[in-house]
């Protein structure tokens, strides 16, 4: 029997909240800033209904470090914030990363740097894919492109995050955050493997020796040893974690690579440049870190010509000449909140035919 | 013949590394007396903090939680709310508590979070090497004001930071203790107690602020650096109940 889903209208930052909810996430903490404060304003609403905790802390280190002990003490939790507030959360999310602490952080990107603006962009793709804090690390980063897609990260996010006892990020942008959409809520997350319990986390030592939450190793070589687990585990993610999503590919002879609300963009741009007898195909990643290079290669094989687009001046840019060594890629980007359209897209791939 | 002074279960049998006549020895004995005597330990969360303590679960045997410099109350707020039925603290120095994480001080005391809060103040940052702390006293010489601190030079004033949080309707119980005398030592164990117990009550946010010795950074034998909190310290920062509501 097939189940007729219900769909509710909501915001890219609604069904991010609601699914937290889902996905049994007991704890938020946040602090408000644009454009992502729908998500603290329904967590105040939903958290007490569901008899969980909600606090608006005085600060995004304080809201990041709140959510560091409720997952040291066991129990899944959220903050959520905008680039600026991304930026002042660093410092936790390295400490979350060094003491294996799993946590999931919400990102609505707005222009930067500095205070920058409040519309949408994507300039926090370096910050987000190479550890953004101090130290040896990495956090998974998904990067939704629609409000559905958004609630399904989320729940992902939390179980990667348990899994491999990971800080993960969700890379939104500010169309995706704000724009309302039809969302069937997903009941449960689409990651398979088995979460192991949470054996080391602080309830008290009752009936068992001590437990220590810790990014901290003093001991000559000890943070060797350390950073080194951490790397298998990182290598362990990259290997299996990789996820993307390809339109019209098969055949293409141009690709077009873009995430997010730029990949929305993109796609349309795709049916417009077929009609035209151009065979252009998409290719969206879903994890901007691991960046899915294994399926952009497949994707790439037989393609001429490379075209990223992003609202940034250039960032995702780079992972794709990495994973495609020798490749013609052409660049178009928007910064400071200025949104590339289908047309300057479509004129920008034929341009460079 | 019996044996009576021991040494609490929840106080490991090992030697620390705090430098000769440094404070933390007896605070952390009297942290573990104090939690045994409630019968806590299995339910006992402390959060060691930045600083000469970073290792306190090294010492300490119940469960132990890491914070980043400053944040040891945002990570006890964290844990609390979770598990209202643990008990949780922070221990954290001058620097930390005072200084760098003084906004998650005064929130947390000002949500009236039901934490308890050990803050051991030696005037002057210890590990780092002597820097001047938010409660260094006037006058007194540090790595970073060398000529002594002067607020002439807009060095600041020492903060009686316990003192402030009193005036929040949020905090239950404040009080300064010290551990420069035997007697001091027994009244700064009873306002541990105090605030301990307040936790098991859900009264609401308490400290309690320790006089604390640091011979190393002062330059001081032991027993100098204990009369000098006796004599010196106190006169900027003077013991005994600030709060019990």
């Amino acid at each position: 029997m097939k189940i007729k889903k219900e769909k509710t209208l909501m915001s890219g930052n609604e069904a991010m909240a609601e699914a937290a909810i889902k996905a049994g996430c007991y704890f938020y903490a946040g602090y408000p800033i644009t454009p992502q404060n729908e998500i603290p304003a329904y967590m105040a609403r939903r958290m007490k209904e569901e008899k969980r905790v909600f606090i608006q802390a005085e600060s995004e280190l304080s809201a990041i470090n709140m959510v560091f002990g409720a997952s040291a003490a066991g129990f899944r939790a959220l903050t959520s914030s905008s680039s600026p507030g991304i930026s002042l959360k660093q410092e936790g999310i390295s400490y979350l990363a060094g003491a294996e602490l799993p946590a999931v952080i919400i990102n609505v990107m707005r222009g930067g740097p500095g205070l920058g603006n409040i519309a949408s962009s994507q300039s926090d793709y370096f910050q987000s894919t190479r550890g953004g804090g101090h130290g040896d690390y990495f956090t998974p980063v998904l990067a939704p492109w629609c409000a559905e897609e958004a609630a399904r990260l989320i729940m992902l996010g939390f179980d990667l995050a348990d899994y491999y006892r990971t800080p993960v990020l969700i890379l939104a942008d500010a169309i995706t955050g704000q724009m309302m959409e039809p969302v069937a809520m997903p009941l449960k997350s689409e990651f398979k493997n088995q979460i192991p319990e949470k054996s080391w986390a602080l309830t008290g030592a009752k009936g068992r020796g001590q437990n220590i939450a810790k990014s901290f190793f003093l001991k000559e070589g000890a943070l060797e040893v350390h950073n080194e687990k951490l790397k298998n585990k990182w290598e362990k993610i990259r290997n299996n974690e990789q996820r993307f999503f390809s339109y019209k590919t098969d055949d293409a002879k141009y690709l077009i690579i873009a995430y997010g609300s730029q990949a929305r963009i993109a796609w349309e741009a795709i049916d417009i440049l077929r009609e035209q007898k151009i065979k252009a195909g998409l290719f969206r990643p879903i994890s901007l870190w691991p960046y899915p290079e294994q399926g952009l290669q497949k994707c790439a094989k037989n393609v001429k010509k490379i075209f990223v687009v992003e609202q940034s001046l250039g960032q995702m840019l780079e992972d794709v000449k990495l994973a495609l060594p020798g490749k013609e890629v052409k660049f178009f980007g928007k910064t400071g909140g200025g949104i590339p359209s289908v047309s300057e897209i479509i004129k920008f791939v034929k341009r460079a035919l | 013949m019996t044996k009576k002074f021991l040494r609490p279960p929840s106080l490991r049998p090992v030697a620390t590394h705090y430098c000769s006549g440094c404070g933390h020895g007896i605070l952390h004995r009297l942290v573990a007396e104090v939690i045994d005597e409630l019968g806590l330990r299995e339910k006992a969360i402390g959060i060691a903090p930045v600083g000469c303590a970073v290792v306190a679960y090294d010492y300490w045997d119940f469960d132990v939680c890491e914070a980043a410099h400053g944040r040891a109350l945002a990570v006890a707020t964290g844990i609390k709310r979770c598990r209202p039925e643990n008990c949780v603290f922070t221990y954290q120095g001058d620097g930390d508590l005072v200084s760098i994480g003084m906004a998650e001080t005064f929130h947390t005391a000002n949500r009236g979070e039901n934490l308890t809060c050990i803050f051991v103040n030696n005037a002057c940052y210890g590990m780092t090497g002597g820097q001047m702390a938010p409660t260094t006293l006037i006058g007194q010489i540090t790595a970073t004001t060398p000529q002594g601190r002067s607020s002439e030079a807009k060095e600041g004033w020492p903060i009686k930071f316990s003192e402030i949080l009193a005036g929040l309707e949020g905090v239950n119980f404040a009080a300064r203790g010290a551990v420069s005398s035997p007697k001091e030592i027994i009244r700064t164990r009873s306002y541990m107690k105090k605030a301990f117990s307040n936790q098991l009550e859900n009264k609401g946010f308490s400290i309690v602020e320790v006089l604390s010795p640091c011979p190393t950074v002062w330059q001081k034998k032991p027993i100098d650096a204990m009369r000098w909190i006796d004599e010196e310290m106190v006169k900027t920062f003077p013991l005994g109940i600030i709060k019990d509501r």
